[in-house]
C-alpha cells in the first residue's frame, strides 16, 4: 500500500512538473515575477550561503591539514579542499542550506496561499496558478543555485586559504598552484554548476508541490514546510549520488 | 452579450457529491438572466457545494448543469476559458498578498487582455472608483479592513466585466455598516452593468431586500424557489425554521451520522 502511494506521489509530482514546464512561457509578467523570485529565493539566501561556505572551508582545511601532515603531504591540502568542495560539498551543502532557507519559505508561502484562498482565486480568475506562482519560483531556484554554489566555493576557498596560509603557515604559491593543477574547468567546476542547477530545481519543485497541495489549515502549512525540507534534502542526497556516479568516472 | 431567453443557470435533476457523500440531489433550478438570485440556507446545507459546481470546481455526479446554455466543460483549458465569463467573490477574498490593491485588480486584465498600460490603469481606476476605494489603490491587502478587502475583491471580480457574478457569503465577518455597503454595491453594480448575480448566503434579512429571486437549500435539496415576498409568506415548516431561526424543527440539530473513517475521506 505504501509502495503504491509512493508511486502515485511520484506520478503526481511528475505531472505537476510537466504542468509547470508548460506554464513557463517567457511573457513580460513571467519575467517580472522571475526577477522578484530571484531576489527572494536567491539574493536573500546569500548571507547564510556565504557564512556556511566560510566555515566549511575553515573546518575542511583544519581537518585536512591534521590528516595530511601525518603523512607529510600538506602540499596536497588545496587539492583536497578544491576537489571535495567543487565535486561534492559545495553543490550538496549549498542545496541543503538553500532548502532550509528558500525551500521552506516556498512551501510555507504556497501553503498559506492555499489556506487563504489565493490559489482558488487565481483558478477562478482563469489564471493557471501553477504557471503564475510555481514556474517563476522553480526557474529562480534553477538560475540562482549555481551562483550561490559558486559564492559558497569562493568563500570556502578564501577561508581555507586564510586558515592554511595565514594560520597554519603553508606556502602561498604551493596552495594556489595545487588548486590550479587539480581543479578542471568542466570536470569539476562545470559539473558543480550543473549539479547545483539540478538541486535547485529539485528543491523548488518539491517545496512547491507539497506547499501547493497542503491542507488549507495552519497545521497543513506546517506539515508541508517540514515535508518540503525533509523530502527535498533526501532527494538532493540521492540525486547527488546518481549524478556523481554518472559524471565523475 | 447574453440572450435574455437563455437562463443564466439551469440545473436539471442534478446531484452533487463530495468525498463520496451526496451533498445535494434532485436539483431542478432555473436562474433567469439579469437580476439577483439569493441562494439561502443554513450552514453546512450545501450552498458552497452548489457554488463549486457553478464554477466547475466540482462536476455534477448526475443530471445536467448549464451556464448560459452551455454545459460546464471538463477539460482544464475549456474550464479556464469558461471562467473568464464568471466573476467570483470568495468568502476569504483571496487577494494576493504580495500585490497592491491596484495590482490585484489589474491581474485578470493583464493576464487575459492585451490592453496598453495607460488603458489598463484607467480601467483599474474605474473599477476601484466603482467600489469607492480609488484612494486605496497603492495600499497592501494587509492594510485593509475586512469590508475594504471585500470591496477590492469585488472590483477584481468585476475587472473583466463578466456577465455572471457569484458571491460566496459576501457578508460573513462584516459589521452592519460594511454589510450595508456591500449589499448596496452588489445591487448597484448589478443594475448598472446589467449582470446576473447569484448570492450564496445565510444572511436572510440583509440579502432578501436586494434580490429578485430566492432559493432555499436544506436537508440536501432545494426546499423553496420563488420571489422574496413568497418566501417571507411561506408556511413550509422547514423554510420557516430557517427564516425564523428556530432551534427545533425539520432541520436536524445533530450532524448526520457517518460511517467510521468517512470524515477523513
Amino acid at each position: 500500500m505504501a509502495f503504491a502511494d509512493a508511486i502515485r506521489s511520484i506520478g503526481r509530482g511528475g505531472l505537476f512538473g510537466l504542468t509547470m514546464l508548460r506554464g513557463s512561457a517567457p511573457t513580460r509578467d513571467f519575467l517580472a515575477e522571475l526577477v522578484r523570485e530571484i531576489y527572494k529565493v536567491g539574493a536573500r539566501s546569500l548571507p547564510i550561503i556565504a557564512v556556511g561556505g566560510a566555515f566549511v572551508g575553515l573546518v575542511l582545511t583544519l581537518q585536512g591539514y591534521r590528516t595530511l601532515s601525518t603523512y607529510g603531504a600538506v602540499d596536497a591540502l588545496s587539492t583536497l579542499l578544491g576537489l571535495s568542495l567543487y565535486r561534492e560539498l559545495a553543490p550538496v551543502l549549498t542545496a541543503l542550506l538553500f532548502i532550509g532557507r528558500a525551500g521552506s519559505s516556498i512551501a510555507a508561502e504556497l501553503g498559506l496561499m492555499r489556506a487563504t484562498d489565493q490559489i482558488k482565486a487565481l483558478e477562478l480568475m482563469a489564471i493557471d496558478p501553477v504557471a503564475k506562482v510555481v514556474a517563476p519560483r522553480f526557474w529562480a531556484a534553477v538560475l540562482t543555485m549555481p551562483l550561490l554554489a559558486a559564492i559558497f566555493i569562493s568563500l570556502a576557498i578564501s577561508a581555507g586559504w586564510f586558515q592554511a596560509v595565514q594560520v597554519l603557515g603553508i606556502d602561498n604559491g604551493s596552495f594556489w598552484s595545487g588548486l590550479r593543477g587539480s581543479v578542471d574547468l568542466w570536470d569539476d567546476f562545470g559539473v558543480s554548476m550543473l549539479k547545483s542547477a539540478v538541486f535547485g530545481g529539485i528543491a523548488a519543485l518539491v517545496a512547491a508541490y507539497v506547499g501547493f497541495h497542503a491542507e488549507p489549515t495552519i497545521e497543513g502549512t506546517s506539515v508541508a514546510t517540514t515535508r518540503a525540507v525533509v523530502n527535498a534534502s533526501l532527494l538532493v542526497l540521492v540525486f547527488n549520488f546518481i549524478l556523481s556516479a554518472l559524471l565523475f568516472r | 452579450m447574453t440572450d435574455a431567453a437563455i437562463p443564466a443557470v439551469r440545473l436539471q435533476a442534478a446531484r452533487l457529491d463530495r468525498g463520496g457523500r451526496t451533498i445535494l440531489s434532485g436539483l431542478d433550478l432555473v436562474v433567469p438572466t439579469g437580476g439577483i438570485t439569493a441562494v439561502l440556507g443554513p450552514s453546512g446545507s450545501g450552498k458552497s457545494t452548489l457554488l463549486a459546481a457553478l464554477t466547475g470546481e466540482l462536476p455534477v455526479a448526475s443530471g445536467a448543469l448549464e451556464v448560459f446554455g452551455n454545459p460546464i466543460p471538463r477539460s482544464a483549458r475549456a474550464l479556464l476559458e469558461m471562467r473568464k465569463g464568471l466573476g467570483v467573490l470568495l468568502q476569504g477574498n483571496g487577494l494576493l498578498t504580495d500585490l497592491t490593491v491596484a495590482e490585484n485588480v489589474a491581474l485578470p486584465l493583464r493576464t487575459h487582455t492585451r490592453l496598453p498600460e495607460p488603458v489598463l490603469q484607467a480601467l483599474v481606476r474605474m473599477k476601484l472608483h466603482a467600489v469607492g476605494l480609488l484612494a486605496a489603490a497603492d495600499a497592501w491587502p494587509r492594510e485593509l479592513s475586512g469590508g475594504m478587502a471585500r470591496r477590492v475583491a469585488l472590483a477584481r471580480a468585476l475587472a473583466l466585466d463578466p456577465p455572471l457574478m457569484l458571491y460566496d457569503e459576501p457578508l460573513t465577518g462584516l459589521d452592519p455598516i460594511a454589510s450595508g455597503v456591500i449589499t448596496a454595491l452588489i445591487q448597484r453594480l448589478n443594475r448598472t452593468l446589467g449582470l446576473t448575480s447569484i448570492i450564496v448566503s445565510h444572511h436572510v434579512s440583509e440579502t432578501l431586500p436586494i434580490c429578485d429571486h430566492a432559493v432555499v437549500i436544506a436537508n440536501g435539496r432545494i426546499v423553496f424557489a420563488g420571489t422574496p415576498d413568497d418566501l417571507q409568506s411561506t408556511i413550509d415548516p422547514l423554510v420557516r425554521q430557517f427564516l425564523d431561526g428556530q432551534p427545533d424543527g425539520p432541520i436536524p440539530f445533530d450532524a448526520p451520522v457517518r460511517a467510521y473513517g468517512e470524515a477523513a475521506a
